[in-house]
């Protein structure tokens, strides 16, 4: 069968090839002037961030060569070959990574309570004024906004060094993330069981605990777990400022050209955060599956 | 009066004709009381273990409050254009920074796609690779950077780049992996070859959805680009941490309201950007 699609006439024909030009010319042009804007944003960024391709060039070699220089123990050997000697300080760094887990666990669970508090309130389903709801969401745009590190900064200077500024710090940046993640849930429950409840009477409590925290416990759950693992992460580098964890460690050790030792913490680091990733991410689904089948 | 009364024994013989039903679950009961009981348990053992020094805690919160009310009003003490310029920079770093990231992380990212490459032997290497990049925080490659090409804002460029590799190589391969295999299909049935059938096939299934998570991660990075000062890899973050450090409030809050409003700006103009995009890659022209 030589010719089983249609052929059209060539006067239809070229009517049809004219449109798809068009078309197509229209579209190229706009990807071409959205092309030259981005690449004129790129120059402008590339000169303000001071972007120096050949300090890059003669420099690139420092990078891989401090991959070499981290995997090289002070008396030359590979530091696998002397698991001893590379991790010396296991105890402290672990007590220290230990540390860590422990801020961003208190860290959420603080701004997890703090946002599980704000959320109804900055719900407009839930709470009928609208200047409390307006309120609320200001609130916790500002705790998201200001970055953690930010927050420990400031409260390394009023409560002095150690682990409380970095708790403080992470508990005020959760709740705001996590606020307006349990907002936007409460947001889109499902509204008969409240107007249920409201029907017969409830108070704004009894609304609360039986037809919204049913709808959205197993998110919030959820959603204070992701933040956890995002802790553990931000916990890491609160250090860099003193407010407590591996963070002071490593930065010395950065700082001071021990190679060896910062490669011990990174692996430690990295074994910690992906045993932690994978952890919640089991918890996740069991959560999950668990708030469908009920 | 009358009504609530039946109610109520209408109720009460309820519950007595389906005890079963109203009887209290103690299993699910005592497995909420213990997980709550534990987790409570853990969060004091944290606090003894912190070792925190109570006695700070009150003038600390004292400190906080003169803080705040020393923040007002927000003045930029005579640096208004320094602390713009420093704006700018923070600005280009995550432009810079997240665009470099993407590039690197593209052609990975499409070798740890399962359906690029089906033997997982040469995926999960990639996978695990990235998940390692992910696990160590911005910060971190910034003092390495650091290390490498000195202080200043190329070495946040590279450590945004770095972190970015990492976390957008793993978002690729994941949208490669979901794209929808029947448009390739139907270029393959149409007589188009290998080259077609990703040209007209997957590209245009993954290009939008990819240019989006570029456009959020550059919207995110503009948060971790502000901060990514306070370890001396240039931008807005360096004046913020030293303005604390000498105690000027009214400069610290003039900055961070900076940060707030270059934020919501960039927000603002991402979310609208990302809109125009969906919209245009749904429709079917």
């Amino acid at each position: 069968m030589p010719s089983a699609v249609v052929q059209l006439p060539d006067r239809q024909l070229a009517a049809l090839r004219d449109a798809y030009r068009r078309a197509a010319r229209a579209k190229r042009l706009q990807l071409f002037a959205g092309g030259a804007v981005a690449l004129l944003l790129i120059v402008l960024s590339a000169i303000q961030a001071e972007v120096d391709p050949k300090t890059f060039l003669a420099k690139i070699g420092g990078f891989t060569s401090y991959f070499d220089r981290m995997a090289t123990l002070d008396s030359g050997a590979r530091v696998w070959t002397d698991p001893a000697a590379w991790f010396w300080s296991f105890k402290r760094s672990a007590r220290l990574i230990g540390e860590t887990i422990l801020m961003a666990y208190v860290g959420t669970l603080t701004g997890a309570i703090g946002a599980f508090a704000l959320n109804f309130v900055a719900s407009p389903n839930i709470t009928g004024r609208a200047w409390i709801v307006f309120a609320a969401r200001r609130l916790l745009e500002f705790c998201r906004t200001v970055p953690d590190i930010v927050f420990a900064l400031i409260f390394v200077v009023a409560f002095g060094l150690g682990p409380l500024p970095g708790v403080l710090a992470l508990a005020l940046h959760s709740a705001g993330a996590l606020g307006k993640q349990f907002f936007e849930t409460t947001e889109n429950i499902d509204m008969m069981p409240v107007e249920g409840l409201r029907a017969v009477g409830a108070s704004y409590a009894q609304v609360i605990r039986y037809a919204a925290l049913p709808q959205v416990i197993a998110s919030f759950a959820t959603f204070a777990l992701l933040r956890f693992e995002i802790n553990v992460r931000g916990a890491t580098v609160l250090g860099f400022v003193g407010a407590g964890g591996i963070g002071q460690d490593l930065m010395e050790a950065i700082r001071k050209f021990y190679y060896s030792d910062v490669s011990a913490i990174l692996v430690m680091i990295i074994a910690v955060v992906m045993t932690i990733d994978i952890s919640t991410q089991y918890l996740r689904r069991a959560l999950l599956s668990e708030g469908r089948s009920t | 009066m009358n009504e609530t009364g039946a109610a109520a024994i209408d109720i009460a013989s309820v519950k007595a004709r389906h005890e079963a039903l109203f009887a209290p679950n103690w299993r699910a009961r005592t497995a909420v009381v213990g997980v709550v009981a534990a987790m409570i348990a853990l969060y004091v053992a944290a606090f003894v273990y912190f070792d925190v020094p109570w006695a700070r805690v009150i003038p600390g919160l004292r400190q906080l409050v003169w803080f705040v009310v020393a923040m007002f009003p927000p003045d930029p003490g005579g640096h208004l254009v320094t602390y713009l310029n420093a704006l700018g920079e923070t600005l280009a770093i995550a432009l810079l920074g997240t665009l470099l990231g993407a590039v690197l992380a593209l052609p990975l990212g499409v070798l740890a796609a399962r359906n690029v490459i089906p033997s997982a032997f040469l995926r999960l290497p990639i996978k695990r690779f990235f998940d390692s990049v992910r696990g160590v925080d911005t910060l971190i490659w910034a003092l390495i950077w650091i290390n490498v090409v000195g202080l200043g804002p190329f070495a946040g460029v590279l450590a945004i780049a770095t972190s970015d590799f990492g976390a957008l190589g793993k978002l690729f391969a994941e949208i490669i992996e979901s794209a929808d295999v029947k448009e390739q299909e139907g270029v393959r049935a149409a007589g188009g070859r290998r080259l077609a059938e990703v040209r007209f096939g997957l590209l245009p299934q993954v290009l939008p959805v990819i240019a989006g998570q570029i456009l959020y991660f550059i919207e995110s990075n503009t948060r971790s680009a502000t901060i990514i000062g306070v370890v001396g890899a240039g931008g807005i973050g360096l004046h913020l941490s030293e303005q604390i450090r000498v105690l000027e409030w009214k400069q610290v809050s003039f900055l961070i309201l900076l940060i707030l409003i270059s934020v919501a700006a960039i927000d603002f103009i991402s979310g609208k950007l990302r809109a125009a995009m969906a919209g245009r890659g749904s429709s079917p022209a």
